[in-house]
């Protein structure tokens, strides 16, 4: 019974997507021309044009860039802060975690004037860095918060003895301590990815033709050159994999990474 | 809490706060600056006190975006949830079949926000699309690019579609949680399927529905790109919701003053249905 349930839930999910790539499969005149469940023949000329085009093509590894540098940062700085959170008591640390998690509540269109002025004044305007630096609005706070609810579950006992044993703090870090929370980064890096692949307002507005990412691409077509369904399908359909990827590998972990913590 | 005083500890939060202050501080506080200030030109700038606050607040534009706002969020939550914990229990607690339904329920949280927006506007057609197909040949009049109502309802259920997922695993994960001794403890007491969820299931899940709540609050009282693709925020001002007003105001009109008085109003009112919430479903127990 509640395999059917469960069954026929992700059935109805999967068919908003089904229909995407369906459409990708098509040419603009058989998706124009009539209804139809099935492509008449698999069509691959949509996925020709974005993987030939460089307008296409280019909107992805933008895309990549700016959510690479941004998980890297995000990690960079939310680690040390996350284990000073879980490890330590400090003036005014649960006002601080408060404020962190109050960013991820600000909603970026807040946002886009200060950031387009800002990112302008400094020359960063129009470059991956720009959009990288804006998303950890909320990729930071996150990435702090989850691996916060991480490293609380490794006993402190295992800092201490590390200490007894003569091991330095940062060696014990670099050489116990991350290897220790590995699945735990693995997590923060998902979501830090997830949430910056998905983005679209912000790094929108913070680029204009050298750092375009895929997502604008995508809307500027829509609204420029009248509807090309076809490859805007195709081009739906790649965006999906790196994500379909990356799920894959740390679906086991997901789940636990949200842990309310100290809030 | 023996967690040791240690005043040190700020050297490892500073990078945070250097990044955070550079990415949300300052840029919040050009907003503050320019809700109560008149920009002329570049160094020309009058202070207008509370005027731009006043002229937003007063705004029917605003509340009708505010009320549809309020309303979408609402239902939001009130659909997401218990469908997503009814799906949650449904999934089985362990063996293969649960990690390969994990990763074909978390699919569409992994799509771009845009193409989620891309893929309804092809699937909720009525002359191309799968659903709008359907709607039609059932007899009802369907078509979200002309009707206001059937626009509202095809960004629900597109919400709906795209984000139940994320309460499905919280809240297994919350379920995986609950130590087998109860359920054997329920079991001995001949406890029946309702009482067990409402006694020991829906408790043990109290602290991942908060989080559930609040993310889902907050992201669905900011939500933009999905409308903004699918609908563009129309038909008239039907799925206008707060952040598309307000990127109207601020990119497309340019008016600074009342986009940025109202940028402060917008997550004032953000943080304070988030206390509530938090503070309503942490207290008991």
């Amino acid at each position: 019974m509640s395999m059917l349930v469960l069954g026929l839930y992700i059935a109805c999910s999967l068919v908003p997507i089904y229909w995407l790539v369906c459409m990708s499969l098509k040419t603009n005149q058989e998706i124009l021309g009539g209804f139809s469940l099935l492509p008449a023949h698999f069509d691959l000329t949509n996925y020709v044009t974005i993987l030939t085009d460089p307008d296409w093509n280019q909107g992805y590894i933008n895309s990549i860039t700016y959510v690479a540098i941004n998980t890297v940062i995000s990690l960079a700085v939310a680690l040390p802060a996350a284990y000073a959170f879980s490890r330590y008591r400090f003036l005014g640390d649960k006002h601080l975690f408060f404020w962190l998690l109050t960013n991820r509540m600000s909603p970026p269109a807040v946002f886009l004037l200060p950031f387009f002025q800002l990112y302008s004044s400094i020359g960063l305007f129009d470059t991956p860095w720009a959009v990288a630096l804006s998303h950890t609005l909320f990729t930071v706070p996150l990435a702090v918060w989850i691996l916060e609810g991480f490293i609380s579950g490794i006993p402190r006992e295992i800092d201490e003895t590390a200490y007894l044993d003569g091991y330095s703090f940062p060696r014990f870090f670099v050489r116990i301590f991350i290897p220790l929370i590995r699945s735990g980064l693995g997590v923060t890096a998902f979501f830090c990815f997830m949430f910056s692949w998905v983005e679209l307002l912000l790094a929108r507005t913070l680029t204009s033709v050298e750092a375009k990412p895929i997502a604008a691409t995508m809307t500027r077509t829509v609204s420029a050159a009248g509807m090309d369904w076809g490859v805007l399908a195709a081009a739906g359909v790649i965006t999906i994999v790196p994500g379909a990827i990356v799920i894959g590998f740390v679906r086991n972990y997901i789940a636990k990474g949200f842990a309310l913590g100290r809030v | 809490m023996d967690k040791p005083q240690n005043q040190r500890a700020w050297l490892f939060v500073l990078p945070v706060v250097i990044m955070v202050a550079f990415s949300a501080l300052v840029p919040l506080m050009t907003v503050v600056n320019y809700s109560v200030q008149d920009i002329l030109g570049p160094e020309q700038r009058v202070w207008v006190g509370n005027e731009w606050y006043r002229k937003v607040l007063t705004d029917p534009e605003l509340h009708g975006a505010l009320w549809r706002q309020l309303l979408y969020s609402g239902v939001v939550l009130l659909a997401e949830l218990p469908l997503g914990v009814a799906v949650a229990l449904c999934i089985p607690l362990s063996g293969a079949g649960s990690s390969l339904a994990l990763v074909f329920l978390g699919l569409p949280l992994l799509i771009p926000w845009n193409v989620v927006g891309t893929i309804w506007q092809m699937f909720a057609r009525g002359d191309i699309g799968l659903f709008g197909v359907l709607i039609n040949k059932l007899g009802i009049d369907y078509n979200y690019t002309a009707d206001p109502v059937a626009a509202w309802l095809t960004v629900l259920i597109m919400d709906v579609w795209h984000w139940t997922p994320l309460v499905a695993l919280l809240a297994y994960a919350g379920l995986r949680a609950i130590p087998d001794a109860y359920y054997q403890a329920a079991h001995i007491d001949g406890a029946s399927r309702f009482a067990i969820f409402r006694h020991i299931e829906l408790p043990k899940l109290k602290g991942v529905l908060t989080i559930a709540v609040l993310l889902r609050f907050m992201d669905s009282f900011m939500i933009y790109t999905e409308p903004f693709v699918l609908t563009g925020g129309g038909p008239g001002n039907s799925t206008t919701f707060l952040s598309q007003y307000l990127t109207r105001l601020a990119v497309g009109q340019f008016d600074l003053g009342p986009a940025a008085a109202f940028s402060i109003v917008y997550f004032l009112v953000i943080l304070l249905f988030s206390y509530i919430f938090y503070t309503v479903m942490t207290r008991e127990g």
